[in-house]
């Protein structure tokens, strides 16, 4: 039987970028650059790892986002994904997590799954909440920020690497799972795969498909509201100074006079 | 005065730093209500009481270990049923973040994460957080439901403020899904001796300039001189010189201590990403027109072979 594997991506403003907000509070995604989130071509990796080690599987990627989203879909298929999901609507401008939750545990009912992978974060809101919410709202198990990661026979295993201790999980299918940038080098889209992609299929789903109201999601039906950002004024200038053979010391004085020894 | 729930994080009933900054903060919008789980929920109670807590609710139950997550959702949502609290207050750790993302679905809240700072509003608690590699600042609030806001480490001071602290054994009925994900095996991390990287006052931190993993001692005794964590810059984790459960970064942790030491890291974005709220910086580092130099109030253009062994000795001497 076919393993469904369905991985969340997310396109974002690259962060070597002069990244801003909109005048309503919302992120600019006009003004820099986007591109496929750092973090989810691991998870696109892992899906394709796990992939290869079943005797038939399916990697459908999925985005909520603007038209220009479809960037981070065409280089999760170049990396070898087999087709792709885009939920894209004018109302959905300005959603929160939760309500991007909701949208995704949506479409990823709708297209059927057995496993879900995300990335441990985005690397715009760098919440890393994501994987629950949908876990939660799937009411499947959630496999967590693993750094290791398989399926066998129906379970899935892995290693989750917390600030206190490593844990070895496992649970059985559907789950969502959640991986690192320590789960493995995530392979460059060879140039066949890039002309591959350019064939593979993108469904595109909108808010009705989806059976959400309008204000359940955008920034009206948003469950945060953000009331002001402020840029953070440009660092005063610090002393600099060369070391001639003393600059141990100068900065110990440094730090002396402001109480740290 | 309404009450605030305060997640607990704690080791066995040593209830970790980021849970008492989290009463100072609870203690402005509230009365805080602490809910600790697990082995040791009871130990924790003296130290909360210390700190603000003015009831202690408790639940201990082998799922709370043996499964992911989802028990603790069970039980802080009892929790909450049970107190009707004003807000949800949690620890940033990445398990607290999963634990009160799961509470804000089923309680139909919103949720606010990695907040700052925290302060009483018309509308509610109202949350700083630093975004975008700390290049702008938010003020945000949950504006549906009852705000279920986690808070970063460093967000706050720690004060003393008695309190009751009275315990309650908490009743909890687990969910179908309590035990979804087993946790088959766990193994304790290493202690270093050193502070927890997150909650560390003091960081210093090694980059590429370091040069391999044997010369990261260099970098540790001075952190041993200031009681400080030790971190990483990721190109120091990638040559495999040291753990990347010490990488600070974009992809590694996200640290804010009182100050921050960067040696022979040149400060690429991702790691300004997971530094740049920290108070006082100062950089060490061969190359004078590295980006780090932009960011620090110290910074000292030098061999840091030469210039750390000599402010370790310093500051050793200083302290006498």
């Amino acid at each position: 039987m076919s393993l469904r594997i369905v991985v969340c991506v997310k396109y974002v403003p690259d962060a070597t970028g002069d990244r801003h907000f909109a005048e309503d509070l919302t992120v600019d995604r006009d003004d820099v650059d986007g591109l496929l989130s750092e973090l989810d071509e691991y998870a696109v990796e892992q899906a394709l790892q796990i992939a290869d080690e079943a005797d038939d599987a399916e990697i459908t990627v999925l985005t909520v986002g603007p038209e220009d989203a479809k960037d981070a879909l065409r280089k999760a298929l170049s990396m070898g994904a087999d087709k792709a999901v885009h939920v894209e609507d004018d109302d959905l401008h300005g959603t929160d997590v939760m309500g991007t939750s909701l949208v995704l545990a949506k479409a990823i009912e709708k297209t059927g799954y057995d496993l879900v992978v995300c990335g441990m974060a985005s690397t715009d809101g760098t919440m890393g909440v994501l994987p629950a919410l949908l876990a939660e709202r799937l009411g499947v198990p959630q496999v967590t920020l693993l750094s290791e990661v398989s399926v066998e026979d129906g379970v899935v295993k892995g290693r989750r690497d917390g600030d206190t201790a490593s844990e070895q999980l496992e649970a059985s299918l559907p789950a969502v799972v959640s991986v690192t940038d320590q789960s493995g080098e995530a392979r460059y889209p060879s140039f066949k795969g890039i002309m591959a992609a350019k064939k593979k299929p993108v469904e595109s789903l909108d808010l009705s498909d989806l059976e959400i109201e309008a204000d359940e999601v955008g920034l009206e039906g948003a469950w945060t509201a953000v009331d002001a950002v402020v840029e953070r004024p440009a660092r005063t200038a610090g002393t600099i100074v060369k070391d001639e053979g003393e600059g141990g010391k100068q900065l110990a004085a440094f730090l002396a006079e402001r109480k740290f020894i | 005065m309404a009450e605030v729930l305060v997640y607990v994080d704690h080791v066995d009933g040593a209830v970790r730093k980021p849970t008492l900054e989290l009463l100072t903060l609870a203690r402005r919008i509230g009365e805080p209500v602490a809910v600790a789980l697990g082995s040791g929920a009871e130990a924790t109670a003296g130290t909360l009481a210390e700190h603000g807590a003015t009831r202690v609710l408790t639940a201990e139950a082998p799922e709370f270990a043996d499964y992911l997550v989802v028990p603790k959702v069970d039980a802080l949502q009892a929790a909450y049923e049970a107190v009707s609290p004003a807000a949800v207050l949690v620890p940033s750790s990445a398990e607290g973040k999963e634990i009160a993302a799961r509470l804000a679905v089923r309680i139909g809240s919103g949720i606010v994460t990695d907040a700052v700072d925290l302060e009483a509003g018309e509308q509610g608690p109202v949350a700083t957080q630093s975004v975008f590699a700390a290049s702008f600042t938010t003020r945000s609030r949950v504006s549906k439901g009852t705000p279920v806001i986690t808070v970063k480490p460093n967000s706050a001071p720690v004060e003393a403020a008695p309190a009751a602290g009275a315990v309650e054994a908490l009743s909890v009925s687990f969910s179908a899904q309590a035990t979804g994900t087993k946790v088959v095996s766990r193994v304790p991390r290493e202690s270093t001796g050193r502070p927890e990287l997150t909650e560390a006052a003091i960081v210093v931190s090694g980059g590429r300039g370091v040069g391999g993993a044997e010369n990261f001692a260099v970098v540790e005794a001075l952190a041993d001189s200031l009681g400080a964590a030790v971190g990483a810059s990721r190109a120091a984790v990638d040559a495999g010189w040291y753990p990347h459960s010490s990488q600070v970064g974009q992809t590694g942790k996200s640290v804010s201590p009182q100050l921050y030491i960067a040696t022979g890291i040149s400060g690429a974005i991702q790691h300004r990403a997971g530094m740049q709220t920290s108070k006082t910086i100062v950089a060490i580092n061969k190359d004078a027109e590295a980006p780090i130099f932009d960011l620090v109030d110290y910074g000292v253009v030098g061999d840091l072979f030469e210039v750390v062994p000599q402010l370790t000795e310093e500051i050793k001497t200083r302290k006498g």
